[in-house]
């Protein structure tokens, strides 16, 4: 069976120019990283900020390319560096960002952002377009009555569930959601989450997940991956890496992530009481 | 005696659509070297209630309480010019995104000496040496050389150390934390816990902590003041709360918590509480 999305080696850098007072200089991001991910399934990646995981997601979106190592999508070797990009390869990845507050045009209504993919990618005439947009925008949980409204009337939660309809509607194979729910409350995070699960199931969709937070990647995670310095420290099946976390850095990730488990409460106090 | 002491706070904005509650009727206590969570979703007027109490909302907001009073003393009733004395010197505040609330054009060594001459009146040679020793409390490598930089040359985590030396730099006896980690890395954020926890023990302040993160509540708080809707929905100390929440809300928060999860979906605040009865039953 061949993966939906396989990454052989990547490597991405950055070439800085030099000016006056500074030498130009490179930064490597990606210092070659490999991984595959199946239908259906979901890649977590996990990192700070810096460590390479935003530009591993470029990537794979088809946003940036490689300066070397191969990207396979569904099987077929992509390069658009060289051969740039088809709208038959758009179609078959899409990406949903961080900031919902920034990501949705606020001078276009939602009926156009949802149908703006079509638009660029496809020849489907403009009722069907509004037909699908329309069958999105209830798919995602809001209603008929939102497709004339502007994204400033919504809330965080449901201009995320905009963007992710805006993902869809090309019936991507492959979602990378990059920090998709950190910029959002905690019940509102949840709805995402479970959003995001039937979705999965409903499209036997494919994701990468960027994220910063163990505890959501624990929720939502197949696979996962550490990413520290542009390398993958850590890569594995969710219940081998949290279970028995090899790097030291993965180590280090996990003991500072808090805890709100009663058992945690009762050794702090425990110790403060001793100090 | 309680250091800060909260009784019926409500603050109203005006509105081109009439006066909006953003907190309604809140009341709460900090005692000395005491830390104390208050959690809440956004638009639970957690920041609100506390901005209200330091004064730094803008004119549009209409503050009243039965009682706002810091170490006794009312702090509505007192000219302002007595506020702004106790404010930022026995009350200091730090802020959520750090690179956002130092000021660009100014090197941190210039923003950290401008509070020890207003407050503490020192002498510049004074000055410098009171700021090398607190960044050295805070934590900065290489102290002296640091004062001469300016925000945009220092990483955030930096940032919120400097913020955190400014804040301690009169020895205030409350000290409140409005998100102080949410723009932070887990490791990051792991650090400037530790350091603000260590520091309150050092220098027995009264700490409050404004908090969206479950997480960070259980690895801080004394004790806790949930708020929902400008509320305050329930109060308890940390252990009970997690062990035994009395409120729906509270359960609800808990519940969606990720790691907490027990089947392949997470349950959702709506389907947990309803959200007039627990209003209603908010303790007032």
């Amino acid at each position: 069976m061949t993966h939906v999305l396989e990454a052989r080696n990547l490597v991405r850098d950055y070439h800085i120019p030099g000016s006056l007072f500074r030498k130009a200089r490179t930064v490597h991001a990606l210092k070659g990283v490999s991984f595959t991910v199946d239908e259906g399934k979901t890649l977590a990646i996990v990192g700070e900020s810096g460590c390479g995981k935003s530009t591993l997601g470029r990537i794979i979106t088809l946003i940036d390319p490689a300066t070397a190592g191969e990207l396979l999508i569904d099987g077929k070797k992509v390069d658009i560096a060289s051969e740039g990009l088809t709208s038959e390869m758009r179609r078959k990845v899409q990406i949903v960002f961080q900031n919902p507050y920034g990501s949705l045009n606020p001078r276009q209504k939602i009926g156009d952002i949802l149908a703006e993919p079509l638009v660029i990618n496809t020849k489907i005439p403009a009722g069907e377009r509004r037909d699908r947009a329309m069958t999105m925008l209830k798919k995602v949980g809001l209603e008929e009555k939102h497709y004339n409204r502007y994204p400033h009337m919504f809330s965080g939660g449901q201009r995320q569930r905009i963007a992710i309809a805006r993902a869809l509607m090309l019936n991507p194979k492959l979602l990378v959601l990059d920090e998709p729910v950190s910029a959002l409350d905690l019940s509102v995070q949840a709805q995402v989450l479970n959003l995001l699960a039937d979705l999965q199931d409903e499209f036997k969709l494919t994701y990468v997940f960027i994220s910063h937070d163990l505890s959501v990647v624990r929720y939502i995670a197949d696979d996962v991956m550490v990413m520290y310095y542009g390398e993958a420290v850590e890569y594995g099946s969710r219940d081998e890496v949290f279970s028995n976390p090899q790097h030291s850095y993965t180590k280090t990730l996990f003991a500072a992530t808090p805890r709100a488990d009663v058992a945690s409460i009762k050794a702090r106090l425990a110790r403060k009481n001793a100090a | 005696m309680a250091l800060l002491e909260i009784e019926n706070l409500v603050v109203e904005f005006q509105t081109a659509t009439g006066p909006f509650r953003a907190v309604d009727g809140v009341s709460l206590k900090v005692h000395e070297s005491e830390v104390l969570a208050i959690v809440g979703e956004s638009g639970s007027g957690k920041s609100v209630s506390m901005l209200a109490a330091m004064g730094l909302l803008p004119w549009t907001a209409k503050v009243t309480a039965d009682k706002l009073a810091f170490n006794g003393r009312d702090l509505l009733k007192m000219p302002s010019a007595e506020r702004r004395k106790i404010v930022g010197k026995d009350i200091a505040m730090i802020f959520q995104e750090p690179i956002a609330s130092l000021n660009p054009c100014f090197t941190v060594g210039f923003q950290i000496e401008e509070v020890l001459r207003f407050h503490m009146g020192l002498d510049r040679a004074a000055r410098r040496k009171r700021a090398i020793e607190l960044f050295e409390a805070v934590g900065i490598p290489d102290p002296a050389e640091r004062l001469g930089h300016y925000p945009h040359q220092m990483s955030g985590g930096q940032c919120q150390r400097v913020m955190i030396a400014i804040a301690l730099a009169c020895n205030p006896k409350l000290l409140i934390a409005d998100e102080p980690t949410t723009a932070l890395d887990v490791t990051i954020q792991k650090q400037i816990l530790d350091l603000l926890m260590k520091l309150q023990q050092e220098y027995r302040m009264g700490l409050i902590m404004i908090t969206h993160n479950m997480g960070v509540v259980a690895e801080t708080a004394d004790r806790v003041v949930v708020q929902y809707k400008g509320r305050k929905i329930e109060e308890a100390d940390v252990l009970s709360l997690f062990e035994a929440p009395k409120s729906n809300y509270t359960r609800a928060l808990l519940a969606a918590l990720p790691e907490n999860a027990t089947g392949d979906r997470l349950p959702t605040i709506s389907e947990l509480f309803n959200e007039q009865q627990t209003l209603e039953g908010a303790a007032r």
